[in-house]
């Protein structure tokens, strides 16, 4: 897994272009009432070794994104225009000009996706084991016992009792377990991008900090570039360097973590995060989104949030803003992101450590 | 004051013979008049069955529930029927707790006629439209006439609150009631209900695996944390959250994702000693969490089931190796 990660940021580092690049991606789906644009507009360069977050709420498009590049959607689904540059050891391919087959050879072994329903990702009537076998075997691999090695190699890595997992059916483990083998699979055949989508939706809280922690060490030991996509901003706070605000089909804010969640610039950013509490942080009076995301057929002029933006002017409602440098490395699509600014001076975010509660003690209260 | 509930030594089981699982064991606790309470907890833990039995909606194995200081086995039909009313619960999921095929309209008037709280239709249809006010449906006028499937998750939500409200409930059983809302709108609904808490004098217990969104709700409230079937601790929120006493609340609090990234990266990391929780159908002995406490103590935690008991700093705690440390939950 090591070597895999060396070659990866020497590729970078050689000819200065990022492995994953989206440019311009649009992706529509027919209906019967029209074009669903499920994506509009989508340019992102992934960095190697860096995990980004794609965040925003259902139909705001990310699991439409994530599934456009493993080039999955549906046959009602169009992508156009638009590429997706892939690069490794030097080559590069546009992945929307791949045919059938080359695109089936680029799945899981240069990019694997870990989708969101862990059960229904797999098929119920085999073995754990069956499913890696039939998997490598499609893959080219004939070694049996090679397979094997990797897969328990794998199996410990999540911390999976490899001899109770790997003759198991899938409903004869719990949740947690599942999400866990889905992770062992997704590096069968040592790809570069992992995919994962709502990777710990559904999952008891303690199960979620283990699936956590297995993606923090293999972000940090092992050097994966990854995306999450996940409508849990907690997620995008755990694991990302970089988070992504999608609504209505596009990016409206790019940014490194902490400029996302402390130096938000986007209304809608801002707004999400100040509709979500911690625990361990202080009382924070939180606040909803008015109304409620558009229809994808019929959008709204302009700029897509404008209905539901308190920042809103009447330019808004003719013009969409495009995203535009609002700090180092910090992008987002707002004609009117500096007021998000003074707004944010005005009402600071009551976050990060500063904020956190001193423990409540009774004793001295009663005492005084 | 007196408790509007109380549940004493609360037990569910289900199922016959080997097959038996105890889903909620020996649960007592009281909620005054206007106390928030959340009870929280993961998957299986009993909460959402003490919900329903609080509510009437499941019999318990034994044990009781009072409310307003009688025990509702010995109630008569009327007074059966008062409390009835009196306990409304709201479900998690407004897709399946609303009738497809009736209208707001229908779903709003049906139970304010049913139960005589208005002389005549036309009074029925005003009260609806005021309720619809109420949890913020507005306009109240385009939304009568609308089936579930025409309104959003967050709006479907709202018409299972109004009809909650048609009673004139004096309890409300919230089970996990935003946790199928968009993230944007679940603090307006939230919100609601708080105000529904002063407007009409209702008192809450909301049942939610989100330790978040409890200490947001019932921040001047009180949270009870069960796992397993039995109550671990409980207390003062701001008291819970701060300094939590039980080895399984710590575990759960800092396990919990933060959306904020400095939290996220200073959180204490709890080393459980078993990752998986313990099938229902074959509990430990003693304390049901001491195979994955780090705390754990042979001989002790594995042979008696640690008794509930007052913690000076408020509430009560089910762990007689912990209940005097504070944790701090950042490092």
């Amino acid at each position: 897994m090591t070597k895999g990660k060396l070659d990866w940021q020497m590729d970078e580092q050689q000819n200065g272009k990022a492995p994953l690049s989206l440019q311009n991606v649009h992706v529509s789906y027919a209906t019967r009432r029209g074009k669903v644009q499920a994506v509009r507009n989508v340019t992102l360069d992934l960095h190697a070794g860096e995990s980004l977050a794609l965040i925003g709420e259902s139909g705001s498009g990310k699991t439409t994104l994530g599934l456009a590049i493993v080039r999955l959607l549906p046959e009602t689904a169009q992508i156009e225009p638009g590429a997706i540059f892939y690069r490794r050891n030097g080559r590069e391919v546009d992945l929307l000009k791949l045919d059938r087959n080359e695109m089936r050879e680029f799945r899981w072994r240069d990019c694997a996706m870990v989708f969101q329903a862990a059960l229904n990702a797999f098929n119920p009537v085999l073995k754990i084991w069956a499913q890696a076998w039939d998997t490598a075997k499609a893959h080219g691999w004939h070694d049996k016992e090679a397979v094997r090695r990797r897969l328990v190699e794998l199996l410990e890595f999540v911390q999976l009792d490899p001899k109770r997992v790997i003759d198991a059916y899938p409903h004869e483990l719990s949740g947690g377990m599942r999400q866990r083998v889905l992770l062992a699979l997704s590096l069968l055949l040592n790809p570069q991008v992992l995919i994962l989508d709502e990777p710990t939706t559904a999952l008891d809280i303690i199960t979620q900090r283990t699936i956590i922690k297995l993606l923090r060490k293999l972000k940090e030991d092992q050097g994966f570039t990854m995306i999450f996509i996940s409508h849990d901003l907690a997620i995008a706070a755990e694991l990302a360097d970089r988070v992504a605000t999608m609504y209505a089909g596009r990016i409206v804010e790019l940014g490194a973590s902490e400029d996302i969640f402390y130096r938000p610039r986007h209304p809608y950013t801002l707004g999400l995060i100040r509709a979500v509490p911690t625990v361990t942080g202080g009382f924070e009076q939180l606040f909803s989104i008015p109304g409620s995301p558009p229809d994808l057929i019929d959008l709204p002029t302009g700029c897509k949030f404008h209905p539901r933006c308190t920042f809103a002017t009447d330019r808004c409602k003719v013009e969409e803003p495009e995203l535009e440098e609002v700090g180092p490395g910090h992008t987002a699509a707002c004609w009117h992101w500096q007021k998000v600014e003074e707004e944010l001076r005005r009402n600071p975010l009551h976050r990060g450590v500063l904020s956190v509660l001193e423990a409540v003690s009774f004793n001295e209260e009663a005492v005084s | 004051m007196a408790p509007i509930l109380e549940v004493r030594n609360l037990t569910k089981k289900f199922g016959k013979g080997k097959e038996t699982v105890t889903a909620v064991d020996s649960v007592s606790f009281a909620i005054e008049p206007g106390e928030t309470v959340c009870l929280v907890g993961e998957s299986g833990c009993g909460k959402s069955t003490t919900g329903r039995m609080v509510a009437g909606l499941l019999e318990p194995t034994s044990g009781e529930v009072l409310f307003e200081g009688k025990n509702i086995k010995e109630l008569d039909s009327t007074g059966f029927r008062r409390y009835r009313q009196s306990v409304q619960i709201i479900h998690q999921d407004p897709y399946a707790s609303l009738n497809p095929t009736q209208t707001v309209r229908q779903i709003l008037t049906a139970p304010l006629l049913r139960h005589n709280k208005v002389k005549n239709r036309a009074d029925a249809e005003a009260r609806a439209l005021e309720l619809l006010e109420v949890v913020d449906l507005t306009p109240a006028r385009d939304m009568i006439d609308k089936y579930p499937h025409q309104l959003s998750g967050g709006q479907r939500q709202r018409v299972a609150v109004a009809r909650a409200l048609t009673v004139e409930p004096k309890f409300i059983v919230a089970d996990e009631a935003v946790s199928m809302v968009d993230v944007s709108i679940r603090v307006s609904i939230l919100t609601m209900l708080s105000r529904l808490k002063e407007q009409f004098h209702v008192t809450f217990l909301f049942i939610t695996h989100d330790l978040a969104l409890a200490k947001y709700f019932a921040w001047e409230g009180r949270i009870t944390v069960m796992y397993l079937g039995r109550i671990v601790e409980d207390g003062p929120t701001q008291r819970l959250i701060t300094d939590p006493r039980h080895p399984y609340t710590q575990a759960l609090l800092s396990a919990v994702p933060e959306a904020d990234p400095e939290l996220a990266h200073r959180k204490r990391q709890i080393e459980l000693r078993e990752a998986e929780i313990p099938s229902l159908l074959n509990l430990p002995p003693g304390c049901t969490f001491h195979p994955r406490c780090p705390y754990f103590v042979p001989g002790q935690c594995d042979r008696q089931v640690p008794a509930l008991e007052p913690l000076d700093v408020g509430g009560r705690v089910a762990c007689p190796v912990r209940k005097h440390e504070h944790v701090p939950l950042l490092v």
